[in-house]
C-alpha cells in the first residue's frame, strides 16, 4: 500500500528509537532491531505522529538538497512502505484517526 | 588463542527456571536450577547495567515462567533505566489485569504470549497443566492496552493442523505478530521427540497454508514460521554465532552462550556473581571454546556457508553425533546426517499411527 502524503506516519506499539545519548542510534522492533544511518534516523524521527508524510519528504528535500527530488520522494514512500510492511508504523489519516493498527 | 570478539546484542535473561506450566517440550535444562539460588534484584539490575554497558540492546526476560519472580515489575524497571529494550516471554501465568498494567507503567516494550494450541484439552495436555483459559483472558486483557505482542504457538505434530484455528485467534486478538515455532529438539524436548516430530506432509501443508496467510495479512500481522531443523537442508545461525550476538544468564548467574550449553562436558562456566558481564563475554573459556572458526573440522572448515551458519548448532551435534566439535547432523553436508535421516524416516514411513495418549515425560518444577 502506498502512503497517502497527508496522512501522519507513527511508530507502532512495541517499536520505538533508542536514547539520543547512545553511540548507535536504532529502531527496537518486536524481535528485531533497525540500525540507522543519516537519512533512515531523519526520516523515522520524524515518524510522530504530527508530520504528514508530505513534510517529511518535503524536510528531507531540504536537507538533501543536491539529490533529485523526485528521487527522494520515491525513496521515502519506499521506506515508509517497507516499515509499515514489518508493522513498525501505523499511518494516521489526514482527519487524525486509524486506518491500520487498530486494536 | 583469544578470538576477536563483537559486542552482545541482546541478552537473555532467565529470571527463574521456576514454571506454572510442565509443558512436554520444554527448553530447560533436565537438570533445573533451584529458586534458593536464584539472583537477587539487585544482582539482575547490575547485569542489565552491564550488559548494556557491553553494547546489548535488548533483553528477554524469560525463564520458567518470570511471572514467577514477585519482583518483576522492578525489574523491568530496572532493565529500562539501564536502556534496554525490554520483551516479556510469558505463557501468561500467573497474571492479573493490576500486574500487566503495572508492568505497563514500568515501560514494558513488548509481550511474547505463548500458546500450546487452539484446544483447550489438547494445549492444557501438552502444558500438564490448566493454562489454556487463562492464555485467552490475558489475550483479551493486551488487546484491549496499547502493548506490542507476539503469540508464539509451540508446533509439534499433535498440534499442527490446528494452525488455521490458532490464526484465527491471533487475527481476532489484534496481536502484531504470530510465530508458529517448530519445537526444536533439546532438553524436555528431546527426550519426548518421538511423539513430537511432525511428518513432512504435515510441514508442506503447514507451509502452504501460512505463505497464503502472510500475503492476505501483509501489513497488519506478521506471520513466522519456524521449521524444525531436522527437516532443513542447511543449519541454522544458532544464536547467531557462538558468542557472537548473544549471551544467557542463567536464574543463578551462570553465563552461557546458549540455552542448552550445560549439555556439552568439560565446558565451564563462569557466574556474574563473581565476574563481570563483559569480561566474561570477552574472556570467558565456555564463550571462546565455539568462537570463530578455529573448532571446526570438515566440512565446515572449508565450506562457503561457515561465516552464515557457524557451523550450526554445538548442543545438536552433541546430541545427534555425540561429539560437540562435530558439524551440525542436520546438515545435508554434514556426515553424520545419516542419523538424521534415519529419525525422519521413522516418521514419515511409520504405517502405524501415533498413540493417542503418550507417555509424556511432563517436565517437573523445583522448590
Amino acid at each position: 500500500m502506498k502512503p497517502d502524503l497527508d496522512s501522519r506516519p507513527q511508530l507502532a506499539a512495541g517499536c520505538r528509537l533508542n536514547e539520543k545519548d547512545q553511540p548507535t542510534r536504532v529502531l527496537h522492533m518486536p524481535e528485531r532491531v533497525l540500525r540507522l544511518n543519516g537519512p533512515s534516523l531523519q526520516i523515522i524521527e520524524r515518524c510522530d505522529g504530527r508530520h504528514t508524510v508530505r513534510a517529511i519528504v518535503s524536510e528531507l528535500q531540504m536537507i538533501y538538497s543536491t539529490a533529485e527530488p523526485a528521487r527522494v520522494e520515491a525513496d521515502i514512500l519506499g521506506y515508509l512502505e517497507l516499515l509499515h510492511n514489518q508493522r513498525a508504523l501505523d499511518f494516521k489519516a489526514a482527519g487524525g484517526t486509524d486506518h491500520h493498527g487498530e486494536k | 588463542m583469544t578470538v576477536a570478539t563483537s559486542t552482545p546484542l541482546a541478552l537473555i535473561a532467565e529470571l527463574t527456571h521456576a514454571c506454572p506450566l510442565h509443558c512436554v517440550y520444554c527448553s530447560n535444562p533436565l537438570e533445573l536450577i533451584r529458586r534458593a539460588d536464584e539472583l537477587s534484584t539487585d544482582d539482575w539490575a547490575r547485569v542489565f547495567r552491564e550488559a548494556a554497558g557491553a553494547g546489548a540492546l535488548q533483553v528477554d526476560l524469560t525463564g520458567g515462567e518470570p511471572l514467577a519472580r514477585t519482583d518483576l515489575v522492578d525489574l523491568v524497571k530496572a532493565a529500562r533505566t539501564a536502556g534496554l529494550y525490554v520483551n516479556l516471554i510469558t505463557s501468561g501465568l500467573p497474571l492479573d489485569e493490576k500486574r500487566l498494567d503495572a508492568l505497563l507503567d514500568a515501560k514494558l516494550d513488548h509481550i511474547q504470549l505463548s500458546f500450546q494450541g487452539a484446544r483447550e484439552e489438547s494445549a492444557n495436555e501438552f502444558s500438564g497443566t490448566k493454562a489454556h483459559a487463562h492464555k485467552l483472558r490475558v489475550l483479551g486483557w493486551l488487546k484491549q492496552r496499547p502493548i506490542a505482542t507476539t503469540l508464539n504457538v509451540v508446533i509439534h505434530s499433535r498440534n499442527i493442523d490446528q494452525i488455521p484455528e490458532m490464526l484465527a485467534i491471533a487475527e481476532s486478538s489484534g496481536a502484531n505478530r504470530v510465530e508458529f515455532a517448530n519445537v526444536q529438539y533439546y532438553g524436555w524436548a528431546f527426550v519426548n521427540r518421538e511423539n513430537l516430530l511432525p511428518t513432512r506432509k504435515q510441514l508442506d501443508y503447514s507451509l502452504e497454508f501460512l505463505r497464503a496467510a502472510q500475503e492476505r495479512l501483509r501489513g497488519k500481522m506478521q506471520i513466522e514460521f519456524v521449521v524444525p531443523d531436522y527437516y532443513a537442508k542447511f543449519p541454522k545461525a544458532c544464536m547467531g554465532g557462538w558468542g557472537r550476538k548473544l549471551i544467557l544468564i542463567a536464574p543463578n548467574g551462570d553465563a552461557l552462550p546458549c540455552h542448552a550449553a550445560r549439555i556439552i562436558p568439560g565446558l565451564r562456566f563462569d557466574n556474574v556473581r563473581s565476574r563481570s558481564l563483559i569480561d566474561i563475554w570477552n574472556n570467558s573459556a565456555a564463550f571462546q571454546e565455539f568462537r570463530g572458526e578455529a573448532w571446526m573440522s570438515e566440512p565446515c572448515k572449508n565450506c562457503d556457508r561457515r561465516t552464515r551458519d557457524f557451523g550450526g548448532c554445538r548442543c545438536q551435534a552433541l546430541l545427534l553425533a555425540q561429539d560437540a566439535t562435530a558439524a551440525d547432523p542436520v546438515c545435508s553436508l554434514a556426515p553424520q546426517r545419516f542419523k538424521v535421516d534415519v529419525i525422519l524416516a521413522a516418521v514419515n514411513d511409520s504405517a502405524t499411527a501415533l498413540p493417542t495418549k503418550p507417555d509424556w515425560r511432563y517436565r517437573p518444577n523445583r522448590a
